[in-house]
């Protein structure tokens, strides 16, 4: 009896193997197809790989998911220090935006940046607290639970680093602009956990805490506190990922990104800008240099083609980008494959979100001979995304001041190569 | 009907000042006052949470080579961590030239502790007394030409120390919902 019983997953291996066959049958007859360009090519036989199985008495294969080994998109250490430095210590990590689809940056793609290393804590939610106390009425710690159990909101945000600027030493687009990525963020409001506490005249700076080795501090104005910074506990529907701050953080949207403090524990409200060492590391001697680096400015880049990808050869192509917008939701974006002497409106994806990536695309039928690819943002307070030139000009010195959200050349040779087209 | 037409405005008012002064969900409890304390870590520029404590860059030499050569070298200037001695190309006119050399460029002393009492050192942070904290800042204070090598340091001194860029950085402009990054740019 025990001889007979066939092996459950050899059982499935060969069934899914003939279902495979038929199919593969029926749709593409066994002969040899021609391609456009009139050369004879192989059928594809997806009959072999059909018969490949997971192993499906691996629990982790039913726990939680793994994408295919065929799709290898990495993240990278980015920003030209050593990495890991002397002290064995990452500082930045881009995203692989060259590969992304649609607005949301996965998870495990999500890039990370952190005060001074890649020291992530190893937190225990259940021991996790949250304290508010300072210029408040009622002084509150809450746990994980308590606060999951406040009204919530779930909302995209891009998170950018003040650092993501693109330079002609640059190759690809996880370098030059690989620290801004995109989630879904849920958690309660700022306002609501401030409104509970009850914020006394004069306490216009709040001071937001981490608990890791360094515990990394901003300070933030009141009034932003109160318009729409997130406490949150999940992102992209599951908990935070430990590099994004497990089990809680802050998003504070458009904002330069070491604002949104990660692994909070603390919020205290004050009367004055705390000058922490986050913020002094971010000072600025010019005023408008300090209002441009602030915020993240009227933005978009083309993810593909992108540096360092190759164009089959002319033909049909859709240009894909990601824009976004730290005053608002994108209202329009532009394209240009003439190296800016014509633009074009791109479709946008879905609603333009505030304060979040939007994806674009345009199509187009490249001819062969050597161009330029641009896009441009527009956004919802008429903010236009600038040339390097136009900020050189507007400010009289090369160069781009603040936070650079300069429009992104791609430069396309005759043979198909993309390049970073900035001189 | 004047006083009619105002009487549900005035109840909105009502609900609302009342809304801001009681708890609205009842979460959370309040902390002790030593579990505020523990955590209440973050020094304004006016050093109000600076703890008792003190010392000075004599005592700090000591802590100095127990605890920070190693990374930041013998004379703050030869480590692989990040340096501590400011740069030759600064002056009284234009300090901001002294280079990104923390004891030099921020515009407070209380940054300085600050973070030598929350990161400090690599490893083994939180490790340090408040004295040796006062002591090690009194040191790269003294490097820096900022006080003299027996000027005590603690909760009074500190937030005194006049550092050259107190006035040379750019406050953080007033933020706006809806409003553009720099008024008159157009980007």
């Amino acid at each position: 009896m025990g001889s007979e019983q066939p092996d459950r997953r050899a059982f499935l291996k060969k069934g899914a193997a003939l279902a495979g066959g038929l199919t593969l049958g029926a749709a593409e007859p066994a002969i040899l197809k021609t391609s456009a360009s009139g050369q004879a090519v192989e059928p594809q036989s997806q009959e072999a790989q059909s018969q490949e199985f997971h192993d499906y008495s691996d629990p982790e294969f039913v726990a939680y998911g793994q994408r295919s080994p065929y799709v290898n998109s990495v993240r990278q250490a980015v920003n030209g220090r050593p990495s890991p430095d002397e002290f064995g210590l990452v500082f930045h990590i881009g995203t692989p935006l060259q590969d992304q689809m649609g607005a949301i940056t996965p998870s495990a793609l999500h890039y990370f940046g952190t005060t001074r290393g890649s020291i992530v804590p190893h937190i225990d939610p259940a021991e996790h607290r949250l304290m508010i106390h300072g210029m408040v009425d009622r002084e509150l710690i809450f746990t994980m639970d308590e606060l999951k159990r406040f009204p919530s909101v779930t909302r995209l945000h891009f998170i950018e680093c003040a650092g993501n600027r693109s330079s002609s030493r640059h190759r690809t687009i996880i370098e030059s602009h690989g620290m801004t990525s995109c989630a879904e963020w849920t958690g309660v409001l700022l306002s609501t956990l401030l409104e509970e506490a009850g914020v006394q005249d004069g306490g216009d700076w709040i001071i937001a805490e981490g608990i890791e080795e360094v515990k990394g501090t901003s300070s933030l104005p009141t009034a932003k506190a109160m318009e729409d910074i997130i406490v949150a506990y999940a992102m992209n529907g599951e908990p935070l990922r430990p590099q994004q701050g497990f089990p809680l953080r802050i998003v504070v949207p458009g904002f330069e990104g070491i604002l949104s403090v990660k692994w909070l524990r603390r919020i205290k409200v004050v009367d004055q800008f705390y000058m922490t060492y986050n913020d002094y590391g971010h000072l600025r001697q010019d005023p408008a240099d300090a209002a441009l680096s602030y915020r993240i400015g009227p933005k978009s880049v083309i993810t593909s083609p992108s540096g360092g990808q190759q164009l089959p050869g002319s033909g049909f192509y859709e240009v894909r980008g990601l824009a976004w917008s730290g005053s608002g939701a994108v209202s329009r974006v532009e394209v240009s494959t003439d190296g800016g002497d014509s633009w074009f409106d791109a479709d946008l994806r879905g609603t333009p979100q505030r304060m979040a990536h939007t994806a674009f695309s345009f199509n187009w039928t490249w001819d062969g001979s050597e161009t330029v690819l641009l896009s441009r943002t527009i956004d919802e307070i008429g903010q236009i995304q600038p040339t390097r030139e136009e900020v050189a000009e507007y400010w009289g010195r090369p160069g781009v001041r603040g936070q650079d959200n300069s429009i992104q050349p791609w430069r396309i040779e005759s043979d198909g190569s993309v390049h970073n087209g900035i001189a | 009907m004047g006083s009619l037409k105002l009487l549900p405005a005035l109840m909105l008012v009502g609900a609302s000042s009342l809304a801001a002064q009681s708890p609205t969900f009842g979460l959370g409890r309040t902390p002790a006052a030593e579990e505020v304390l523990a955590w209440d870590i973050s020094i304004s520029p006016t050093g109000e949470e600076l703890p008792e404590g003190s010392g000075t860059a004599i005592d700090g030499a000591l802590v100095y080579r127990r605890s920070c050569a190693r990374c930041h070298g013998g004379e703050g200037t030869d480590g692989d961590a990040p340096r501590l001695v400011k740069s030759d190309r600064g002056s009284a006119e234009n300090p901001w030239a002294y280079g990104r050399v923390l004891p030099i460029r921020s515009p407070y002393a209380t940054t300085v502790w600050d973070y030598i009492n929350r990161g400090m050192p690599l490893n083994r942070e939180g490790s340090l007394s408040p004295d040796q904290v006062y002591a090690i800042t009194a040191l790269l204070l003294y490097w820096n030409d900022l006080v003299e090598e027996d000027e005590v340091m603690d909760r009074e001194s500190l937030p005194l120390v006049a550092m050259p860029n107190v006035d040379t950085w750019a406050p953080l402009p007033d933020w706006q919902p809806n409003s553009p990054r720099l008024p008159g740019y157009p980007y």
